[in-house]
């Protein structure tokens, strides 16, 4: 095989060597880029941490030039976000896409962690990376969920009452609690303001940070594959992975093509449907928030109502807090829940395979449900959900130690 | 097995997005579809008219501007003027109701609704059914109600068009001897200045003058939207072809 | 030439096509968000032009308006007050208001102004900004006849907004777009070219 040489890792004179005698330069780009190696054979269910980045880029951009003409105060805030949506000049391809992109940040993410449990990549060596993907994923949580009381929409109104209320569950400390977070006996204008500051620059310096890390630690161990095995242990003569190609030319090429891919269901959104009836944008968003009247029917957005329905169907408020707490939180055992020897499903008995999928129609369906009014039916059903969607996890160390795996490859496989 | 477990997620995730959400507003009543045409300019004129003719005495569009759907509609600064701007100057001014909003709090009980926002708030349909559900109602402030949103404040303002009409309601008892009252259709009591069809149309075209104001720059977007498309079709076949070029040697 | 060859060729071209392609794609996503910056419609609205009567206003009064945010001298001035403006011609920058930008056409003339009574122009240094104060007074001694002074820098303007030699202030004040609607009523912001 003739490998392709990437530009930046031949030798440089001139500006470059001026840079690397002072800064890293060169080494750094050739660790992380021109001479990380990963394995020929990722499928496109690989695609998503770099479409992560992207989202990330776009929530940023977009983030900073709303914030130039956002008002976060009570009584100008919906008049504000109106007046980007018409007076200012493009203004509302800059608010879409950053609410498009609130919400493919959570397929993008969610898919992104599918892809984890599919090919076993929390499993040692990269717990920590998965430890870290957690915490962003809870950053991620709280930023979606400050940034939605921005708006000051009804939505976004009794949605963050309802959410802040959960707290006040807590034994002892939950009512103290509520009035800090909120700052006032009531949702107003001071949690509004104080909801921006987190929304603008708290969680968006923790998540850059936690995904710089993230992606160092990923650096460290190398990434996983579909096969679930271990590239570093063939290598060839200049001690690169046999079965490995470098970032650079090779998977930027190929993630260029699932950017692009990407950009074409976001634009979609974005100029066709960017309230995707009403599951993005939604239509009680569309009334300013009035504090003497909660909506006829209140739902958290679409990424949260897994969770919510799981909240919905404890007849506890202490309970459903904790329930729902904990339902957050179990993916983050995962690395130590699953005691199969193997990593990838490919390898893995029937018993992982069916949990797994009963796992994704529950999650789906909990989903669902959430977004339901709660009827006696559906509460039901989220019930029967909700213990599914535990026992994938407190179930997990029985059947995956149970399971009959297959034997690994030596070599990656490719599959059509 | 890996290929249905993936098979089933894109599914489920596609059934999440796809299956009816019992999001929109909308009481009990079984709401007719607008069936708007929103690219349709004749049909946004008239609507317009319509809107500064009978709705902007009592209601604001307090964040539309004039010159905004002077542009969109295709009506020039004098047309604008003299056709809808009755308490406005400026064409860069915005609507603005005739009557003071605290006036109309005090008179109707509550202060008429902006209705910038409205059709994308409740959905144009809720609005159609809205503005031909009112019915003579006794002991109602205003001598009618309206079947979409009981207990309305608001008096029925087309009535010269439309006339008069009474609601029939089907009374259901059921095992429990709990008592349901369910709309089955009105009745016409006196006839207005436009037949039935005529006053649809009149309320089809302010309707969509309202899910217009509601999003003045839908029909751009989706212009553009055409375009980037396009434009990302053409990079994804170039990088495609890149991605080819340079996996060739890989085995 | 041999196959490897052929590949690298193809691959340089698809390389710099999908790069140009994605600056292209990059610069027209960058038109949006530099377009934003703009002043919106609203910006547009308050900063529509202003009328100010001239009924009321007495010789020798000026009163200031706003434009746009911007400071707008308008100023009535007395016959010694336009008689004294050939006198300072030779102490005088651009006497003849030869710098383009700083007056629309029609106020390229001695008293830069539509009449020769009123004089508009713009209360904002064209040094670095700051709001000139007036100062009508002659003082024979100091050789001052009368005109404008910058209170940050030192700057001086004659009568009509013309600037003096040896201040920091490069140019003349400007005079902004504006027209009469009646004898009695100027309109700034909008000149009788624009509709």
């Amino acid at each position: 095989m003739a490998r392709i040489e990437a530009e930046v890792g031949k030798p440089q004179g001139g500006l470059m060597k001026w840079i690397d005698d002072r800064f890293p330069m060169t080494s750094t780009l050739k660790y992380h880029v021109t001479e990380y190696y990963a394995a020929k054979s990722f499928n496109w269910w690989f695609v998503f941490g770099v479409l992560a980045m992207v989202v990330l880029v776009i929530q940023l951009l977009t983030g900073i030039f709303l914030t130039m003409n956002y008002k976060p105060a009570a009584a100008e805030a919906f008049a504000s976000v109106e007046y980007i949506m018409r007076d200012v000049e493009w203004g509302w391809l800059i608010r879409y896409m950053h609410s498009t992109g609130a919400s493919f940040f959570f397929i993008v993410v969610y898919l992104h962690m599918f892809r984890a449990m599919l090919y076993g990549s929390y499993k040692k060596p990269r717990e920590l990376i998965w430890l870290i993907g957690m915490m962003i994923f809870f950053v991620l949580m709280a930023e979606g969920f400050a940034g939605y009381l921005l708006p000051w929409g009804q939505m976004s109104y009794w949605g963050a009452q309802v959410i802040i209320s959960l707290f006040g569950a807590i034994p002892v400390v939950g009512d103290g609690l509520v009035e800090i977070i909120r700052g006032d006996y009531s949702i107003s204008d001071i949690t509004l303001n104080r909801f921006f500051a987190l929304h603008v620059i708290v969680l968006p310096l923790a998540l850059i940070g936690l995904i710089f890390v993230h992606i160092v630690a990923l650096h460290e161990v190398g990434s996983n594959n579909p096969d679930g095995i271990d590239i570093k242990k063939h290598k060839d003569e200049n001690g690169k992975p046999l079965d490995g190609v470098a970032f650079h030319p090779y998977h930027t090429s190929k993630d260029l093509v699932g950017i692009i891919v990407f950009l074409m269901i976001f634009s979609a959104v974005v100029f066709f449907a960017p309230d995707m009836g009403g599951m993005f944008l939604e239509h009680a968003n569309f009334e300013p928030a009035n504090m003497t009247a909660t909506p006829e029917h209140i739902a958290p957005v679409w990424y949260y109502t897994p969770y919510y329905a799981i909240l919905r169907a404890v007849p506890d408020k202490l309970w459903g807090f904790i329930l729902f707490a904990m339902a957050v939180v179990l993916p983050v055992f995962l690395p130590w829940l699953d005691r199969c020897r193997v990593r990838s499903i490919r390898y893995r008995g029937w018993m992982y395979k069916t949990a797994l999928t009963v796992f994704v129609i529950t999650f789906v369906t909990l989903g669902w449900l959430g977004l339901q009014a709660a009827t006696p039916t559906y509460v039901l059903l989220a019930r029967i959900f909700s213990v599914l969607y535990f026992a994938f996890f407190l179930l997990m160390p029985f059947y995956t130690a149970m399971d009959k795996t297959k034997p690994e490859p030596d070599r990656v496989v490719y599959h059509d | 097995m890996i290929k249905s477990t993936g098979i089933a997620s894109v599914l489920a995730l596609a059934a999440f997005f796809v299956a009816p959400q019992a999001l929109a507003a909308g009481g009990q009543v079984h709401l007719e579809p607008a069936n708007l045409e929103q690219d349709n300019a004749a049909s946004l004129r008239r609507g317009a008219r319509n809107f500064m003719n009978y709705c902007s005495g009592c209601h604001s569009a307090k964040y539309v501007r004039f010159n905004t759907i002077g542009k969109a509609l295709d009506l020039s600064e004098e047309q604008l003027i003299d056709n809808l701007m009755f308490n406005a100057e400026k064409t860069f001014e915005t609507i603005q109701a005739a009557m003071p909003a605290e006036d109309a709090a005090v008179w109707y009980g509550k202060a008429p609704p902006d209705l910038s926002l409205m059709a994308r708030a409740k959905g144009a349909d809720y609005v159609y059914n809205f503005l031909k559900g009112f019915y003579l109602a006794e002991g109602s402030p205003t001598g009618v109600d309206n079947v979409v949103l009981p207990g309305t404040s608001m008096p029925h303002v087309l009535w010269e068009l439309q006339g008069y009409q009474s609601a029939i309601f089907e009374t259901h008892e059921s095992e429990d001897g709990s008592v349901t009252k369910t709309f089955a259709g009105f009745e016409e009591l006196s006839a207005g200045s436009m037949d039935a069809e005529d006053y649809d149309d009149f309320v089809r075209d302010t309707v969509n003058f309202l899910a217009y104001i509601a999003e003045p720059i839908r029909s751009d977007r989706r212009k553009l939207g055409v375009w980037v498309l396009m434009f990302l079709i053409f990079f994804y076949i170039l990088a495609a072809q890149l991605k080819k070029a340079i996996w060739k040697d890989v085995k | 030439m041999t196959e490897d060859d052929l590949d690298r060729n193809r691959r340089h071209f698809l390389t710099v096509a999908t790069l140009a392609t994605g600056a292209v794609g990059a610069g027209m996503v960058a038109i949006p968000f530099i377009s934003s910056l703009k002043p919106s419609a609203r910006a547009q609205a308050l900063g529509a032009p202003v009328e100010v009567p001239l009924g009321s206003m007495q010789p020798g009064e000026m009163v200031r308006v706003l434009w746009r945010g911007r400071l707008v001298f308008v100023l009535r001035r007395t016959d010694a007050m336009l008689a004294s403006l050939p006198t300072v011609a030779g102490e005088l920058r651009d006497p003849n208001s030869e710098v383009v930008e700083q007056q629309p056409d029609y106020a390229v003339n001695a008293t830069r102004s539509l009449k020769p009574e009123f004089l508009i122009v713009e209360g904002s240094c064209t040094h670095l900004g700051c709001a000139p104060l007036e100062d009508f007074e002659v003082r024979p001694a100091e050789g001052w006849g009368g005109g404008f002074f910058c209170p940050c820098h030192g700057s001086k303007f004659d009568l009509a907004g013309r600037v003096f030699k040896g201040v920091p202030a490069p140019t003349n004040l400007r005079v902004p777009p504006h027209r009469y609607v009646r004898d009695d009523l100027i309109l700034i912001g909008q000149d009788s070219g624009a509709a």
